[in-house]
């Protein structure tokens, strides 16, 4: 054998291995594919073989193969052969492979649930863990639904390296089956509290990133989280946290109010930059937070500036930048804190790191003002003149726009300098953002009245220089401002001077070259420009020069007729049409000016971009049917016309992307122009001097001049921005000189009063008096009647975590269960530790009361006069409550047991938020025995508290909790609804099941319990796991517990190598009074046909105030025959052919006075024995399990009038008969 | 949440690639390359934290990098994670390189991946941070290979001797060009604890 080995060895020694590949790899630097290719065909080959150490081979190298960018799915099969050796060197090679190229896509991926069901419960932590890390990469929502129940009973592993991992995997479980979450929360929250440093960091890991996406659902966990925040000293936990409270803060103010403090000591105290960091983002998230009526307020906002400058001044790089950040939090909300350090974030914009310079351009958003906006702007126009990089110079651009227009051009008291900017930015070269300028443009020049004719005869400058803008046609380039000078002219041409010159400035030949939707716009807004050309003329009484501006337009029209753009086309030929009518009237020396200006009156009003999506459906609409039958779409989709002004619509929408409609447009003209030049009838467009823009589809092949531009471009004649910076100062000392006699007057008065006030109100004086030099009229966007604008709409319906938003707070139901294969429920359901149970009841309590408080609120708004009722109306929930309770009785039962320890303080959000400091250890008294009378303090101190903010934050909070509340509430009947239902088909067949428990009482003394379920090792044959769960039931500490069985000759306690026989097994916990835990023992067997009881001792210390003793338990512990069974689900074809090998011996069971119904039977006999239904026929169903060593049960299970019979067969008589046993006994206890 | 971690060298070979989300093979080599294209233009002395690729992630995600002689390794995360937090855990990560291959370089890196898979996967599990503490990482990566060891044992040494023999006979493997010191310690930033 071993020789063999060997000599399987030696042969593989010439294969090729990773560190031969990559050599190879490297020598073969010219024909790297073909060698590649080589290889894989060798792979390939290897692959074929039956030795699993060359296929792990194998693998391996596909795995650096996919690295290099090679598709290696085709092995995914071989991949899960070698993930399922048994050996960890294969496996682990197995898995990696799989964790770099499994996803949801791959087909064979459902092959592996068994296996890693298998590698999950390994008695090697190592195989578990390569198991979680390869699944954590690859999980599936159908693995996360049928590996869920394995990886929580993972959770209370007896080692911490699995159970961190177990924790951290459970998040990726929850995003891919929501339906975990509930049943996995509570004993997730315990892991909060592990003993183990990594469990405890992964659980806050989980949580938080569970809380990231839907904070509201955790905000009960706040206590929880404090106090781990005031106790850990782990900066990955700390910050973890610290980001948590960031992210809940906004939602309940008083919780602010009480992290603030400790936030300071840790700023003060703590040396990590990291945790420092997030503190000041949690307080700034705070402060937001927090309404303005808070004292200490600007103590802790100055403390937050302060530090973040430290952090910008610092020479390291990297804080800068995240100083920046922070800063441009703090912006938001109090702009008067930042805007002190102007000069540091100017200072930054001429850092050399671009990554800072676009942080203090997000700063410098918030830092101007009416006063300083035109020297800010005046700034960056000199960036954009130096910068480098289009990409820094976009920015740049987009920041100037978005500054000056921001809050509805707010800060913008000279539009005419807007306007000039704008201008001066169209000489960027190469920028995408041509959109945004022109977009700009338009808006100003619709919005602001007064500013039209200054923005027309700007704008008629651009079109005159239009070739020196028109030489980028690139879509989104800067030639599209063009359009909007168009636009504009055409529109508002009343307020050009010299409307002909502009007409022929747009009838140019050369705008045939720019993209056809600003041709369109082109010549849609010659006709306009025309008509008040003719209008001006006919009143001049200039009849031949009308008739000689009409010919023009007859002349110059064709060339857009010839436009190979549909749109341009369409308009060139109808607008030549009505010219050509024109001109016959006009030489029958009919005046046509008015009629041809009547086509375009009246006035285009701004249009709010979401009205469109405002404006009601009438009555009897309906917008889904069909006007006509649907045509079969023959049309190539480039026919469809263009929406005529779709260009403007999108002003606030992104920019699209370029290479996308490029590419398609190149696509399309392709197959246009195949279509084309296959059809005989197409007449191919003569040559004309006009370039057709289908040619320029070709401009590759046109030589371009580079044209040198060191020499900054001038447009002639246009106006630069500087002079109006100029013009405006002036302005403004007129306008200061003119106020100062009002204000001498002013500040003798105010010499009365304090110095300081003084200095604020000349202060503010000077930068809000600044009047604007034109009498702004900013129009606002239409909206249909009654619409508001909102934000709703917004929201994006396919998030994600969005089945994350789960209700947490709520108990349990039935519904609320892991699917488990094995017809285990999960332990977290069935509250197997009476402690569990309380604790859901105590959150269950918690809502009850937020609810209430809640109800209140909202009663109080109605009128004050209920405030008696309050304390009635709380008996009211309360009674609720109980009407609700009964649906799950097991964990009532378990209730009604005393809880010997209160739950702990997290029971009660809001009265631990409203109470300012209570020490922990007191509050459960108070909490559960007065439930109804106490949340009276809470709802006062918010009372107060709410009083003392404005009157506006009031209404909001307000509107906002009535909304929740109103949310619960509903929630709430939702829910009794459900119940009620339950209840009332509780006579009905399909009833639902009872809550089950495996967990039998071990032992019980009145310091602890032991409850422990023992299962079969899926994987040894010789091995069974026993699961205890300690529970605390004293109220003193509990530590070295230690457990210890007597061992038979038969069944023997695993014990860590080197311990003897008569050692115990350390559990690997401490139990805090009314706390339980899970721990888990291996025993190895050796026959298992009969059951065996093992007498053990458990040994602990029992810690109280006085001093420790040492106690023990004795407890006798029984491996029943069905510990030895494993759930094993067999079809019905291999169960027949089973029962006809005739190996099997026969037994048979009848059970008399069975009421209960025939499916709640079978779900007994699944769970407690651990079989599994193979077929179920009316009354009557065949069920099959295996022990851990491979001996099949099968029943037959049949039921008549109050009796069942079993009939059975196995191959070991004795473990049958053993089995039937333990049937009758269940049933014989239950009846 | 960790999106994807990267390792290539100056020249944009890439040396390891984890993606905690699923891309096509075409679209990782895309990213590899779009990140490599945004990274090495950078300066030495400038910050180590970048916004945004086009392909990988969106306005949320940072790539957090660091450069040590030939290698980058960049780190590609959401808002959810500290960005000073990541520096540390890149620092820990090539710490713990260098302790178990002794003196790393890239060479190790190129000839080695799985093991700085197997290292990594102990320190980052699905995206999410599992293990910062460098002696734990370490102890568990020990634990794994004596297992590896013992499961060759008499089978793998003839395996492992002709390997050597092969390393050996090829001038190409020079474990003396060690392509630069790898342990850079990080200036200004205090140890993270």
């Amino acid at each position: 054998m071993a020789l063999k080995m060997v000599k399987g060895s030696i042969d593989r020694m010439f294969d090729k291995n990773l560190q031969d590949l990559v050599r190879g790899i490297r020598n073969h630097k010219e024909d790297e594919a073909k060698f590649i290719s080589a290889c894989i065909d060798e792979i390939k080959h290897e692959l074929k073989q039956d030795n699993i150490a060359v296929k792990a081979n194998a693998v391996c190298k596909l795995t650096y193969l996919q690295m290099l960018g090679y598709d290696v799915s085709w092995a995914a099969f071989n991949i899960i052969e070698v993930m399922s050796s048994s050996k960890f060197t294969f496996k682990r090679i197995g898995y990696l492979a799989a964790s770099q190229c499994f996803h949801e896509g791959t087909d064979v991926i459902m092959l592996t649930t068994n296996q890693i069901r298998k590698d999950l419960s390994s008695p090697n932590q190592y195989d578990t863990g390569v198991a979680l890390t390869g699944l954590s990469c690859f999980v599936t929502p159908d693995l996360a639904r049928d590996l869920a129940n394995d990886i929580m009973t993972l959770m209370s592993h007896t080692k911490p390296y699995i159970r961190k991992k177990a924790v951290l995997i459970m998040y990726k479980v929850f995003l891919k089956y929501p339906e975990s979450l509930r049943p996995a929360f509570p004993r997730l929250k315990e892991k909060l509290e592990d003993p183990d440093p990594g469990v405890q960091s992964a659980a806050v890991n989980v949580i938080c990133e569970l809380a990231r996406r839907n904070p509201k659902n955790y905000l009960s966990l706040a206590p929880l989280f404090f106090k781990l925040m005031t106790s850990s000293t782990n900066n990955w936990v700390l910050i973890k946290i610290i980001k948590l409270f960031g992210a809940l803060t906004p939602l309940e103010p008083r919780l602010g109010k009480k992290l603030i403090e400790p936030l300071t000591n840790l700023i003060h105290s703590t040396s990590a930059m990291s945790l420092l960091y997030e503190c000041v983002n949690t307080v700034i998230a705070v402060l937001i937070s927090l309404s303005s009526g808070m004292p200490n307020h600007s103590a802790s906002i100055q403390l937050c500036v302060q530090k973040l400058r430290i952090l910008i001044e610092d020479s390291d790089q990297n804080l800068k930048y995240l100083g920046l950040l922070a800063m441009s939090k703090i912006l938001k909300t109090h702009p008067k804190s930042v805007q002190s350090h102007k000069d540091l974030i100017l200072q930054c914009l001429d850092d050399k790191d671009e990554s800072i310079r676009l942080r203090a351009l997000d700063l410098l958003y918030g830092m101007v003002s009416k006063k300083n906006l035109m020297e800010i702007v005046k700034k960056l126009m000199i960036h954009v003149d130096k910068a480098e990089g289009t990409t820094y110079r976009d920015e740049l651009l987009t920041k100037i726009i978005d500054i000056c227009s921001q809050s509805n051009y707010q800060y913008i008291t000279n539009f005419e300098w807007y306007i000039s900017i704008l201008v001066e930015l169209t000489r960027l070269e190469g920028t995408r953002h041509g959109h945004l300028i022109a977009s700009q443009m338009l808006d100003v020049a619709i919005r602001v009245k007064a500013i039209r004719s200054f923005a027309v005869s700007q704008m008629a400058m651009l079109l005159d220089n239009a070739h020196l803008l028109a030489g980028n046609t690139q879509r989104n380039g800067i030639c599209e401002v063009l359009y909007a000078a168009a636009w504009i002219c055409g529109e508002f041409s009343e307020h050009l001077e010299e409307p002909m010159q502009t007409l022929e400035a747009v009838l140019r030949p050369k705008v045939t070259t720019l993209p056809g939707h600003i041709q369109a716009v082109y010549v849609q807004n010659a006709v306009k420009l025309f008509a008040t050309v003719l209008a001006r003329q006919e009143g001049a009484g200039d009849r031949q020069a009308a008739q000689e501006t009409t010919e023009l337009l007859i002349e110059k029209l064709p060339q857009f007729v010839q436009s190979s753009d549909l749109e341009v086309q369409e308009r060139a030929s109808c607008i030549l049409q009505l010219i050509k009518y024109i001109q016959k009237l006009q030489a029958k020396e009919v005046s046509v000016s008015e009629e041809v200006s009547a086509l375009f009156s009246g006035e285009l009003n701004p249009v709010a971009p979401k009205a469109q999506k405002k404006v009601p459906i009438p009555d009897g609409l309906d917008l889904d049917s069909w006007i006509n039958k649907p045509l079969r779409e023959t049309e190539s989709e480039d026919e469809k016309p263009r929406a005529i002004f779709h260009e403007e619509e999108p002003q606030h929408s992104r920019p699209r992307l370029p290479e996308i409609d490029e590419k398609e447009l190149a696509k399309r003209r392709e197959v246009r122009k195949q279509e084309q030049a296959s059809n005989p009838f197409y007449i191919k467009s003569s040559p004309s001097p006009q370039k057709c823009y289908q040619e320029t589809a070709n401009v590759d092949h046109i030589p371009v001049v580079q044209i040198d531009l060191t020499v900054p471009l001038k447009v002639p004649g246009m106006p630069m921005s500087d002079q109006y910076v100029k013009l405006e100062e002036d302005r403004r000392q007129k306008q200061k000189q003119d106020k100062k006699k009002d204000k001498k007057k002013k500040k003798e008065k105010e010499k009365k009063r304090g110095k300081g006030r003084r200095l604020d109100s000349a202060h503010t004086e000077s930068e809000e008096d600044i009047a604007p030099a034109q009498s702004v009229d900013i129009m606002t966007e239409e909206m249909p009647e009654n619409a508001l604008p909102s934000d709703e709409d917004d929201k994006d319906p396919n998030d994600p975590y969005r089945a994350l938003d789960i209700d947490l707070d709520k108990p349990l139901v039935d519904s609320d269960k892991l699917p488990v294969r094995t017809h285990r429920p999960t332990e977290g359901l069935k509250s197997p530790d009476p402690m569990m149970g309380v604790e859901e009841q105590g959150e269950k309590k918690s809502s009850k009361k937020i609810k209430k408080d809640k109800e209140r609120k909202k009663s109080k708004e109605e009128k004050k006069k209920k405030k008696h009722r309050k304390s009635a109306s709380g008996k009211e929930v309360e009674e609720e409550g109980q009407v609700e309770k009964p649906a799950p009785p097991a964990a009532e039962s378990e209730s009604t047991a005393p809880p010997a320890a209160p739950p702990t303080e997290d029971s009660d959000l809001d009265f631990w938020l409203s109470s300012a400091s209570v020490p922990s250890q007191s509050q459960p008294e108070l909490v559960d025995p007065a439930p109804s009378s106490e949340p009276e303090e809470p709802k006062d101190e918010e009372e107060r508290e709410e009083s003392k903010s404005s009157k506006h934050k009031k209404k909001k909070h307000r509107k906002e909790k009535e909304e929740k509340s109103k949310k619960k509430k509903k929630q709430h009947q939702d829910e009794g609804a459900a119940e009620s239902v339950q209840n009332g088909t509780l006579e009905e067949e399909e009833e639902p099941l009872p809550p089950m428990s495996n967990y039998s009482l071990l032992a019980e003394n009145s310091d602890i319990k032991m409850v422990c379920d023992i299962q079969g090792n899926l994987q040894d044959g010789s091995q069974v796991v026993v699961s205890v769960i300690f529970e605390n039931k004293g109220s003193s500490f509990l530590k070295s517990m230690e457990f210890n069985v007597m061992d038979s000759l038969n069944t023997k306690l695993v014990r860590p190598e080197g311990a003897s026989v008569h050692d115990g097994i350390a559990v690997p916990f401490q139990l805090p009074p009314g706390v339980s835990n899970e721990a888990r023992f291996v025993f190895t067997v050796q026959s298992i046909i009969m059951p065996q009881k093992l007498k053990g001792t458990l040994t602990f210390i029992v810690k109280t105030e006085d001093g420790s003793s040492h106690e023990k338990l004795d407890f006798k512990l029984l491996f029943t025959c069905t510990s030895y069974l494993i759930t094993t689900p067999c079809y019905s074809d291999a169960f027949a052919k089973l029962l006809e090998s005739g190996e099997l011996k026969m037994n048979c069971l009848k059970l008399e006075g069975i009421t209960m119904p025939f499916h709640h039977l079978l779900a007994k006999i699944c769970f407690h024995h651990h079989f599994s239904v193979v077929e179920r026929i009316d009354s009557c169903s065949s069920m099959y399990s295996r022990s851990i060593q491979g001996h099949h049960v099968c029943l037959l299970v049949k039921t008549g009038d109050k009796s069942v019979s079993i009939d059975a067969k196995c191959d070991e008589p004795t473990l049958l008969s053993n089995v039937l046993d333990e049937i009758k006994l269940t049933f014989a206890v239950t009846c | 949440m960790i999106k994807a971690i990267l390792i290539f060298n100056n020249h944009g070979k890439p040396r390891l690639s984890k993606f905690y989300e699923h891309y096509s093979e075409d679209t990782e080599q895309q990213i590899i390359r779009e990140t490599f294209h945004l990274v090495s233009k950078r300066d030495e002395n400038v910050c180590n934290f970048l916004e945004g690729g086009m392909l990988i992630g969106g306005s949320d995600n940072k790539l957090i990098y660091r450069h040590y002689a030939t290698l980058y390794f960049v780190f590609c995360v959401d808002s959810s994670e500290s960005e000073l937090g990541i520096l540390d855990l890149i620092q820990v990560f090539v710490e713990t390189l260098d302790k178990c291959f002794e003196n790393v370089c890239e060479l190790d890196l190129i000839f080695h991946v799985d093991k700085v898979h197997n290292i990594l996967a102990e320190m980052v599990m699905g995206g999410m941070v599992l293990e910062t503490n460098m002696n734990e990482i370490v102890t568990q990566v020990d634990a794994e290979n004596k297992m590896e060891k013992s499961e060759a044992g008499l089978a793998g040494a003839p395996a492992r001797a002709v390997s050597a023999v092969k390393n050996m006979n090829l001038p190409e493997m020079p474990r003396n060009i060690n392509i630069g010191d790898i342990s850079i310690k990080v200036p200004n930033l205090p140890s993270f604890k």
